[in-house]
């Protein structure tokens, strides 16, 4: 699999990123916001951070970066764009998912392990993962408080584009395993076409070795699959 | 020449826990008669131009592509002389 990973000034998750699939074997670049050529990835991904330092509203600024654009076409083309954290930010921002991520309603910055539950399995990103499972994924943002409008909301689930949602250890959600405020418990979504995901959590500080839990391999496993599947 | 002073504010219909922990803080402080509060953005934008009608158009194209964000906020603006 071929995976661009882009730098904006403030990212500090691409390094992470980069590492993981480089680790699993895919050719893996890092690529410079200022650049316009992605390189011909499968996968885009836009990593955690601090763009432009969150001026104005988290990921405002960043879709004006020149490889935004093509990040655009290639995920209008129906290219694979994975958005984690402050990447969740910017692809709301660029439109190319739907709602916002607010400051979190406790107002911190909330730094901790945090369980989500796969809510479906039809997606490049968790085929193959029984709907239910729960993964042990860090979370790590203060503006991760997911909002969308009633009629987006409703959108969302007659599309089955909610990916993954807050839970405690059991996979039960309510407001006590909400870290954040997060309408429904929402973690994580993909777009109508379902090739653009965005998630607050972080599986790519919890797919190796080194670190506690190795949930996140389950999403990139899935990843695997699916590309090797349309290759 | 002219300038613009937007707000930029989240929606009604959106929640703002900012302004929800400075309402607790206000009734701490013993004003009972505050009912809410909200947080709201205030930029000022100068230009190089003294025609309103333009400047008008323009500050509406800056709110909706860049200063605020239709999903959770609206804005409104005036357009003064610069000190």
């Amino acid at each position: 699999m071929r995976v661009s990973v882009i730098t904006f000034p403030g990212s500090n998750c691409d390094h992470d990123a980069y590492e993981v699939f480089n680790l699993r074997g895919h050719e893996t670049k890092l690529i410079w916001h200022k650049d316009t050529d992605l390189q011909q990835p499968d996968l885009v991904i836009l990593p955690g951070g601090f763009s432009y330092g969150d001026y104005l509203r988290c990921g405002a600024l960043a879709r004006f970066s020149p490889i935004v654009q093509e990040v655009i076409s290639h995920a209008k083309c129906g290219g694979l764009v994975m958005g984690i954290c402050n990447g969740f930010q910017i692809l709301t921002e660029t439109g190319l998912l739907p709602g916002a991520l607010m400051m979190n309603e406790s107002l911190a910055f909330i730094c901790q392990h945090q369980n989500i539950r796969v809510e479906t399995d039809h997606s490049p990103y968790t085929n193959g993962i029984a709907v239910g499972t729960v993964l042990d994924t860090p979370i790590a943002h203060k503006e991760g408080n997911y909002f969308i409008d009633e009629q987006g909301l409703k959108q969302l689930l007659d599309n089955d584009q909610i990916m993954f949602r807050y839970c405690d250890a059991k996979g039960k959600t309510s407001s006590d395993s909400n870290p954040n405020g997060a309408l429904e418990n929402i973690a994580g979504i993909c777009s109508s076409g379902r090739n653009v995901l965005g998630m607050m959590p972080h599986p790519e500080r919890s797919a190796t070795d080194t670190v506690s839990s190795q949930d996140g391999r389950l999403i990139f496993e899935a990843l695997e699959r699916f590309v090797r599947a349309i290759s | 020449m002219l300038k613009a002073k937007i707000f930029v504010q989240l929606k009604a219909s959106v929640l703002d826990p900012q302004g929800k922990a400075v309402t607790n803080s206000l009734h701490n402080l013993g004003f009972a008669n505050v009912a809410d509060t909200r947080i709201s953005k205030y930029i000022e934008v100068n230009f190089t131009s003294d025609d309103v009608a333009h400047v008008t158009t323009e500050v509406e194209q800056i709110c909706d592509s860049l200063l605020a964000n239709p999903n959770t906020e609206t804005y409104h603006f005036e357009i003064v002389p610069q000190e």
